[in-house]
Formats: C-alpha cells, structure tokens, sequence
C-alpha cells in the first residue's frame, strides 16, 4: 500500500549553513568596544561669588594657554616633569614653608596619616586643544594615582588596585583627588 | 561460521554532523544577545584623544553621550566643532534639555549613578568643552568621563 509510507522528513543538511551565514553576519556586526575615559565630578555651581579662602602656598597652579603651553607655579613647566612636580608638591616631604599644609589625622585602618592640604587648581585657555587638556589632566591624575599607590604599599603592601573598598576608602580619604578647575574665563580668543 | 565473520569498514568512518548546527545556533545565540547596534549615527567626526590612566566606563545603560567634533560633511555644515546629541546637531543652550529628558529616562533609583561621556574630537578647542561642562553643572550631572583611547602619552 502506497499510503502507509512513512512521512518524507525535511532535509536538514543546509540548516547549518544558514545559520553560519546568521552567525558571520552577527561576527561582523558586533563591537565589542568599552567605552574608557578619565573619570571626573565636577563641583556644583556657586551661586554668589563667594571666594574661598585657600592659602598660596596650598594651591599648585597649573595653567594651560591657547597655545597648548604649560605654566606651572609661575614658571613654564612640561609635561614630562608635571607629574612628579605634582607629587613633590603634594607630598612636601621637607615641611617647606612655600609648599601646602599636612595635617596629622587619625583614619580607620590606616591610623595616623599626614593629609596634604594642597589643591592643584587648573585653568586652561578657551583656544587651548582638548588633545593637550586630556594629556595635562591624565598627569595630574597619574600624579595622584601614584600617590595612592604609595601609600596602600605602605600600609597594605600592596598596589591600590588590589585593595578591598574598605581599605580603598581609608586611602581615598588620606589622599583625595584635589584637582580644581577655575571658573572659566576668558583670556585669549577662540 | 562464516556468519560471524566481522565486515571490513568500507572507508573512513563518517564523522555525525547532526550536532554542528546545535553548536552553530549556541553561537548564534550568544552574538545575538552580545550585540549591540550602533543606536545614533555619527554627524561629527571623532578621534579620540589617547591617555593612560584610564577606567572603563561601567553600566552602559547609565552613560549618556555627548559628541563633539567637525561635522562629517563639511562642505555642508563647515569645519567649525559641532556638538552632536543623539541623531542631531545642537547648541549649547539645548544640553540641559538632554540631560533632563536624559534623566526622565532611567529608573529614579539609577539617576544617581548617571554619567555624561563626553566624546571629544582631538583638536577641538577647550572653548566648546567648557561651555558644555558649564551646562552640566548647572543641570546637575557632576559626573563626566572624558572619553579616551588606551594609548601612550606624547611628552610634548
């Protein structure tokens, strides 16, 4: 009998084919890029004009002109030695008069550490490139990277990165990112 | 007792292939959901500036963008850097509109974490950046990420 035939099966030979042909077309179509960057907050907006009062000798200026030219601390700087300007600066490991306040302070896990008082203030122009603005604010934040580093090798033993968050805590608040941006203005042209 | 007498294999044995387009559509499968569309089309040219001390940007769904740089069609719209909000140009003045329609989006919970990515051109002027930087202190989203490439420092 004719009938009874088995039901003819569909031939699944070139279903793996098609599925490749899906599969390069999501290869292809993939961007499996992450978004990096330097990570900044920026301070709330001052409403009046009030001044803050920081002594000199606790701010380290670092101004950037339209013509992609470094200030630092009056006289012109590079930024091959900025870094560890900044470091020296903050660090201030002779008590010099000229360089900013320590202030002896108990913090949990760490005991008593010194807290450099500085600020690094930087102003830049509004012509300045942004290219020069990324590689001056990518050495301030290596300076104070470093810094970090340096104490959780103290008193851990070893680098910031591998620390619990308690422990990155206590070092955040012994060595905060002090970098503040001035108030735009405007000193040369576009 | 020739009944028993084993038959010789006839060739290389043929290897079963039933399973290859499982394993395929497994693949398949993971790229489907790993994808992610490019969602806005890029109307300004961008090369990111390189720095080395960088951090991942985490929880995507969090980042809104903000482009800056020279128009793609610059016979069109001029070499002057354009800032870029989703699919279009915009001024300044229209930053804090985006962050707040940017803000009405997500889950109160997350608005907090909420980050602002600013993707700059290289050679665009610090001119723009402040002005937009202005803007979003003043709409409220403290956190940005100057977006930037892994890449080694020229000193000077």
């Amino acid at each position: 009998m004719r009938k009874l035939r088995q039901l003819q099966e569909v031939n699944a030979g070139s279903m793996a084919d098609i599925a490749f042909l899906l599969l390069i077309f999501f290869l292809v179509t993939t961007t499996m890029d992450v978004d990096t960057g330097i990570s900044r907050s920026l301070p709330p907006p001052v409403e009046d004009d009030t001044q803050i009062d920081i002594r000199d000798r606790n701010i380290f200026k670092v101004l950037v002109n339209s013509a992609d030219m470094l200030l630092v601390e009056g006289k012109e700087g590079s930024l091959s030695t900025l870094k560890d300007e900044t470091k020296y600066f903050m660090k201030n490991p002779n008590n010099d008069p000229n360089l900013p306040e320590k202030k002896l302070e108990f913090i949990e896990l760490l005991g008593e550490v010194w807290i450099s008082r500085g600020v690094v203030s930087l102003k830049n122009d509004r012509g300045t490139s942004y290219d020069m603005y990324i590689r001056v604010q990518n050495e301030l934040t290596a300076a104070f990277r470093e810094l970090r580093d340096e104490l959780s090798v103290d008193k851990f033993g070893t680098r910031f990165y591998n620390l619990t968050d308690d422990q990155r805590k206590a070092i955040q608040s012994a060595v905060p990112i002090a970098i503040s941006e001035a108030e735009p203005e405007d000193i040369g042209g576009k | 007792m020739a009944r028993f007498r084993k038959k010789k294999a006839q060739g290389a044995q043929r290897i079963n292939t039933a399973s290859l387009p499982d394993i395929i559509f497994m693949l398949l499968f993971f790229f489907m959901v790993t994808t992610v569309m490019r969602e806005t089309t890029m109307l300004v040219k961008i090369k990111l500036p390189e720095a080395t001390e960088i951090q991942k940007l985490e929880r995507k769904s969090l980042v809104s963008f903000i482009y800056v740089g020279e128009p793609v069609r610059s016979y069109l719209y001029g070499t002057e850097s354009r800032i870029q909000l989703n699919d279009q140009f915009a001024t300044v003045a229209d930053i804090q509109e985006f962050i707040a329609r940017e803000r009405e989006a997500r889950d109160e919970v997350d608005r907090k974490f909420m980050t602002t990515s600013i993707k700059a051109d290289q050679m665009t002027r610090m001119g723009v950046i402040t002005d937009i930087k202005q803007e979003l202190r003043k709409s409220g989203a403290f956190k940005i990420n100057y977006s930037s490439r892994k890449g080694a420092v020229k000193q000077n």
